[in-house]
């Protein structure tokens, strides 16, 4: 287990210097140099450019550079962001478990229906109910999710009104955040409403953010559990007389979950580019929506240090499910 | 000794008749099982409509995409109220006409897919088979290099590569291919190993077959199945990515048609006027889902595995 444990770090060594290297070659292949986007329309005197170049390292040679950019990393400094003069690390500390938040929600409403519905659609294989669940993901697989945010605005927040447009919580409520998870505070707060007032705001960003995951989990669930459903020990079960909820739910389920477990923990790379789309419409402060507007307003900084955190949370998760994936099925483990 | 020749001709015609007659057994057994899915037929015919629709736009479309009517800003679809016959969807903000648009957006978004894959299918394919003939250094260069694509969000990196090379059509479309190039060199990779080591290829090498004949004539044709699916997916996967990207600002750029960018520029009207929000998405929707539609159906008349379950 050790050894598949080190083999899999292994791997990871180079990619993640790989990572650094793309978020380090980011900045200096954009056209124009950072400080001339910094100094905008006013300009700079070549003195002054020339000490601030001096400043942030800009005049050393590039390998030094990337040495300093390196070393920095370990040390958490990733740089600080022109529009806030915060440290990016701090403002993506700050930004991060609103993402989370909602990833989580969203991942928890994909599994809770997903899996569900995949289950049912393999169990009933063939029938009208079969191919609507099916029919229904494969939508929900070719949605744009953009465009779905929109509709849902148009339908739940226009016309019936039931739900708020943006943001995380209503302007009323104003209290401490401990942890950043806004459900949590506002348990927490005790304030009277608050705790409805985010499960109200969360409701649709979930919905959308969950759409394409739900989707997918959902696809897998059933063709793993077709898959599962025709083996020899499945029959056996049968045939020995088990009721059909414990032969799906006990010896199909089991073992088809193994595949779909990988789904799940590839969908991280998913939620966190549909987290990317699902911020902006719903203006959910989190760190899609703070990549987006550091793009636009040409914070690069902020874009070099989310590109090389996103990337890291995503190795990272993928790591886990290698890891767990070995745990849960020996057989990868020794090939 | 002499009269060899003639028999090696006449079994040379034969031969060849044979690989032609099975060529179109394939291919009536590919249709039968494609054709047993009655969603992918339903794709497929949707496809090639809209296929149609793209190249005789000019035709198709009622008005032309870019003219503004100056009397007719926001004009609701004919059958609500207040619409009017000749803008059968509707116009927009600055008054053109929707259905004309949208007509003419299919050819950018079907433009955008068709570039997209060939890109990286090229490019993924011929990666893919150098990694895994050559296998050792190479190989770990490449999929090294592949993983770190594969790091980061599809979105994101597109979103990225785009701010480098500047916001448009053609930056997008190339930034969305690089994205979805590894899953080509993966799959391909994969091919190429399990089949390197049967006995067809090495009895082509035997006869002395080069590197090069070996890699793209000897070994490529048994690994298109795969390559078939994948690129189907990446299709539907290029359009949605580049409409986000046109809704994010950073695609093709207005008054450009393109269904993406005109979701973005509509947004504003969100609760006013639903139909300029609401035909961009649905024509994206079916594109993308007649284009799954048959992807699934390409996939269960391609996968063996399948065929027989």
């Amino acid at each position: 287990m050790f050894r598949f444990l080190f083999g899999r770090l292994g791997l990871l060594i180079p990619t993640f210097f790989g990572v650094t290297l793309v978020a380090f070659s980011f900045i200096r292949l954009l056209p124009g140099d950072p400080l001339d986007l910094l100094a905008g329309e006013r300009g700079i005197s070549p003195e002054r450019k020339a000490q601030l170049l001096a400043q942030m390292g800009f005049d050393k040679p590039l390998w030094r550079q990337y040495i300093d950019y390196v070393a920095g990393i370990f040390q958490g400094d990733l740089g600080t962001s022109f529009a806030s003069k915060k440290p990016v690390l701090d403002e993506f500390m700050t930004l991060f478990p609103a993402t989370a938040e909602l990833a989580l929600c969203a991942i928890i409403l994909a599994v809770c229906l997903g899996i569900p519905a995949g289950i049912f659609a393999a169990v009933k294989r063939g029938s009208i109910a079969d191919q609507a669940v099916m029919g229904t993901a494969l939508i929900g697989y070719s949605m744009p999710i953009f465009w779905w945010g929109l509709l849902l605005i148009i339908l739940f927040s226009g016309i019936l009104q039931w739900t708020p447009v943006s943001g995380r919580i209503s302007l009323l409520y104003f209290f401490p955040q401990p942890t950043g998870f806004m459900l949590i505070d506002s348990l927490l707060s005790g304030e009277k409403g608050a705790f409805l007032s985010a499960v109200r705001h969360l409701i649709l960003p979930s919905i959308v953010l969950a759409t394409i995951p739900l989707a997918v989990i959902a696809r897998q669930t059933r063709s793993a559990m077709l898959e599962v459903l025709g083996e020899d020990y499945v029959r056996t079960a049968r045939a020995k007389g088990l009721p059909p909820s414990s032969v799906i739910g006990l010896h199909a389920l089991r073992n088809a979950l193994i595949p779909v477990v990988t789904t799940i923990g590839l969908q991280v790379g998913v939620l966190l580019a549909g987290a990317i789309l699902t911020e902006t419409i719903f203006s959910w402060p989190g760190i899609g929506k703070w990549l987006v507007d550091s793009i636009s307003r040409r914070d690069y900084f902020v874009v070099q240090g989310g590109l090389l955190l996103i990337a890291g949370i995503i190795m990272l998760v993928n790591l886990i499910v290698d890891v767990l994936y070995g745990l849960i099925n020996p057989r990868i483990r020794y090939n | 000794m002499t009269n060899t020749s003639p028999v090696t001709k006449a079994d040379k015609a034969r031969l060849e008749a044979e690989s032609r007659n099975a060529t179109k057994a394939q291919l009536y057994e590919f249709w039968y099982y494609f054709s047993q899915n009655k969603g992918a037929v339903v794709g497929l015919i949707v496809f090639s409509l809209l296929v149609l629709m793209a190249v005789f736009a000019p035709l198709v479309a009622p008005h032309n995409p870019d003219i503004q009517y100056r009397d007719s800003f926001l004009v609701p679809p004919v059958w609500e109220e207040g619409g009017k016959a000749a803008f059968l969807l509707g116009t927009d903000a600055v008054g053109r006409d929707m259905l004309s648009r949208l007509i003419f957006g299919a050819r950018f978004s079907l433009f955008i897919g068709v570039v997209v894959v060939s890109i990286a299918l090229v490019g993924g394919v011929v990666l893919g088979l150098i990694a895994g003939y050559v296998r050792g250094t190479v190989d770990t260069f490449i999929m090294r290099i592949m993983d770190i694509i594969l790091a980061f969000p599809s979105l994101l990196l597109a979103l990225v590569l785009v701010a480098i090379l500047g916001p448009g059509l053609i930056n997008a479309m190339i930034a969305i291919a690089l994205v979805l190039q590894p899953h080509f060199v993966r799959l391909t990779r994969a091919a190429v190993m399990s089949e390197r080591s049967r006995d067809y290829v090495i009895a082509a090498k035997v006869a002395g077959a080069g590197h090069f004949r070996l890699m793209f004539k000897t070994i490529l044709p048994n690994c298109v199945a795969p390559l078939i699916v994948q690129a189907t997916l990446s299709f539907s996967n290029a359009i949605l990515d580049a409409a986000a990207l046109g809704f994010l600002g950073m695609g093709a750029q207005p008054p450009t048609p393109e269904w993406g960018t005109m979701l973005a520029e509509a947004r504003e009207f969100i609760l006013r006027a639903w139909w300029v929000v609401t035909f961009p998405g649905l024509a994206i929707l079916i594109t993308v889902l007649a284009i799954n539609l048959v992807g699934d159906g390409l996939r269960d008349a391609l996968d063996p595995k399948l065929k027989r379950s």
